[in-house]
């Protein structure tokens, strides 16, 4: 492993306008300098293109395109391509938000992935829009609260489940796929140096706090994206073509009020008998995550059926109960 | 020599010698012979390029976007809807000044869903910031091809060459093609400057504010403006070399001491040089004008060869749906800013592949005599197969 210092690279420098705590500011600083500066970095739309490229100012040293929302995967595919014929070897590193992963950008990701591209597609997931101001994406999770999923007398925030988009990545047969966060920077640099590594397309889901829309304080990024991992709702694993290779295990869980209380866009969870509900539920989704995966015991086997009736557990909230007429 | 080649294989053909070395498309028809053509010339080692089979036409364009940004030639192909689901990225080519040349096969837009030709895919997006070029001819598709990357790359401008869905893509005509060293002759190897490097970093596509966007457009419609010049020098440099024209901007046809002059795009002057013939044949005085540059809009152009008529008919194959012709539209508004008081007839017609035959220009010629087209728009008369016009 490389003992220098990581940061020496300074790809994204200072002066940028992130928000402070900006978790995927944090991410991204990570990721670019684990990388380099001998890379050319494809941005979808989104917070991070908007406080780097701020009117024509940069904060980036390296090569650096951004086009449109939803084309971050094509535009790189084409890049990669255009260095392919011409016998260059320099990394392709698409980053992206989770809108423009798994949203508006995944049917160009799911493209790039299927042709084989040599290249690295990192999503900054802060499970939302919030460079719009908060809006819901199909990662944001449960229940929580958004500008376009209020809680209120009919509804407990969010409706549906986070989208579960390391499996879609793992169903391409992908020679790597991973999850990330900016509370384990070991396993972050571990896992940017094992995707540079590897040939091919990479996926790489870091999940980044936002203070703004996760409604915490900004000193706690790091300390609410460890609680997401340590109660289990959002799992650190790697997958290879498709099979589970690893798994950042637990010492143990920890309840997921922990990582919810801080927050205030699960605020609304806390003071309703309906809240209650979607509580039990979400703690649920945490025990299937960690079972599907075995995270507390290395000699557990994922029990299929248990994990799968907890996360309908979980789907079948009070909100789509009460869609039905119940 | 001239071989016999279907418009698709002729263009596909020219596209080789322009040496690409990323081609990528979605499949739509009337395009796929083009990329079809292209797909066999790389897995025979003919053409030296990555293929990209592209998930979507979006993101065949984006594809395209990243190859050129990256400093390749690059080559992409679409029609109709496809040409509509590209358009955010057509605008952000534009925008990024990146020199992408493409093919449009022209064909109607759904719905009601229709795969044969008119001009309304291309139409739609006439205000993104392309060079336009329709073709007449699949030997006018092979020649305007090798000079769009030209001036795409000397203008830093994308370039689309419109040629006309199944009319030429599926229509075998004798072509002559030119040989890889004429080419190479005439078209200089790529070089372009804002290329994504990390020798030289540098920043495509950051934001902007209210202060400083304005300009970029400015140096867009400048460039466009620019190109004209640029459109003409290039023909007339391919003509001293290969004996024929593209077509420079615009190309008269039996316009001398023409009072009626009949203004088109596409294949459809074929169809209008039979009707002046045979008007012509009756004693008339009228002519065509064939608008092979649509943008940059020719106006000096479309004034010198315009000047000594007195009544002009554009027939065109697309319509502003609530507002009417849109060539019409655009060359009232030159004449009129030039004090220029000839009367501009609009008639709309050949939608959806309806055939626009010589009878029935003869008929729109000579309810333009009897000044029974509205000063308005209409459509242009039905050719029934009995060879009657019908209306309608």
């Amino acid at each position: 492993m490389d003992k220098r210092d990581p940061f020496r690279h300074n790809v994204l420098t200072s002066g940028h306008r992130a928000c402070s705590g900006c978790g995927e500011a944090m991410a991204a600083r990570m990721v670019s300098d684990l990388i380099g500066p001998d890379a050319i970095y494809i941005n979808a739309t989104g917070c991070l293109q908007v406080f780097t490229t701020h009117n024509q100012q940069s904060a980036w040293q390296a090569p650096w395109i951004h086009s449109v929302f939803a084309n971050a995967a094509a535009v790189a595919s084409g890049i990669e391509a255009a260095l392919r014929i011409s016998g260059k070897e320099t990394p392709v590193v698409v980053q992206a938000g989770d809108g423009g992963t798994f949203d508006i950008g995944l049917q160009c990701l799911s493209g790039m992935i299927e042709r084989g591209h040599d290249i690295l597609f990192v999503c900054y997931d802060n499970e939302a829009y919030m460079n719009t101001g908060v809006q819901r994406s199909s990662s944001t999770p449960h229940a929580v609260r958004t500008s376009t999923s209020p809680p209120g007398r009919l509804s407990q925030g969010k409706h549906q489940l986070k989208k579960d988009v390391i499996s879609i990545m793992a169903a391409h047969h992908m020679p790597y796929a991973a999850t990330a966060t900016v509370a384990y920077f070991p396993d972050l640099k571990a896992k940017v140096e094992k995707a540079m590594g590897i040939k091919g397309p990479r996926f790489l889901q870091v999940l980044s706090p936002c203070p703004l829309g996760w409604v915490h304080d900004s000193a706690l990024s790091v300390t609410v994206s460890r609680l997401a991992v340590e109660t289990g709702l959002f799992p650190l694993v790697e997958l290879e073509h498709g099979e589970l290779t690893g798994v950042m295990r637990l010492a143990e869980q920890r309840p997921v009020d922990e990582y919810l209380r801080p927050q205030g866009r699960f605020k609304h969870l806390f003071n309703s008998k309906n809240g209650a509900i979607e509580l039990r539920h979400l703690q649920a989704l945490a025990d299937a995550r960690i079972r599907r995966y075995g995270l507390l015991d290395a000699e557990t086997e994922w029990d299929t059926d248990r994990a799968m009736q907890s996360e309908r557990h979980g789907r079948g909230g009070y909100c789509e109960r009460r869609s039905h007429g119940s | 020599m001239k071989q016999l080649l279907e418009g698709s294989q002729a263009v596909a053909e020219a596209v080789r010698l322009c040496r690409p070395q990323v081609v990528a498309a979605y499949p739509i028809t009337p395009q796929t012979h083009i990329i079809e053509r292209l797909a066999q010339h790389v897995a025979n080692g003919e053409l030296d390029a990555e293929f990209i089979n592209a998930e979507s036409e979006f993101g065949a364009a984006s594809i395209v976007l990243g190859a050129v940004a990256a400093g390749a030639r690059a080559f992409t192909a679409t029609a109709s809807q496809g040409l509509l689901l590209m358009t955010e990225v057509l605008y952000n080519i534009a925008g990024l000044r990146l020199p992408v040349v493409m093919v449009c096969a022209n064909r109607a837009i759904g719905a009601p869903i229709n795969i044969f030709s008119d001009h309304q895919d291309s139409m739609a997006v006439r205000d993104a910031g392309w060079v336009q070029l329709y073709v007449g001819s699949n030997q006018e598709a092979v020649d305007t091809m090798i000079q769009a990357y030209r001036i795409a790359e000397v203008c830093e401008l994308p370039v689309m060459v419109c040629m006309d869905g199944f009319l030429l893509t599926h229509t075998f005509e004798p072509v002559e093609l030119p040989s890889q060293a004429e080419v190479d002759g005439y078209l200089p190897a790529f070089q372009f400057v804002r290329t994504l490097d990390p020798a030289r970093p540098m920043t495509l596509g950051g934001a902007s504010e209210a202060d400083n966007y304005q300009p970029y457009r400015v140096a867009q419609h400048d460039a466009m403006e620019n190109a004209q010049a640029v459109i003409e020098a290039f023909d007339a440099d391919f003509e001293t070399r290969f004996g024929r024209t593209g077509g420079g901007l615009v190309q008269g046809y039996r316009l001398d001491r023409a009072t009626t002059v009949v203004l088109c795009m596409g294949t459809l002057m074929g169809a209008v040089a039979e009707a002046v013939d045979r008007q012509r044949d009756q004693g008339k005085a009228v002519g065509a004008l064939r608008l092979r540059c649509f943008r940059p809009f020719p106006v000096q152009a479309l004034l010198d060869h315009l000047k000594v008529a007195q009544r002009i008919i554009v027939l065109e194959k697309a319509i502003s749906i609530g507002a009417g012709g849109i060539v019409a539209a655009e060359l009232r508004a030159a004449l009129q800013q030039a004090e220029m008081t000839i009367p501009v007839e609009s008639v709309i017609g050949g939608l959806g592949g309806r055939d626009l035959t010589p009878a029935v220009i003869e008929a729109i010629f000579q309810q333009a005599a009897d000044e029974k087209i509205d000063t308005q728009n209409r459509f242009a008369p039905d050719h029934s197969v009995n060879g009657e016009v019908q209306h309608g």
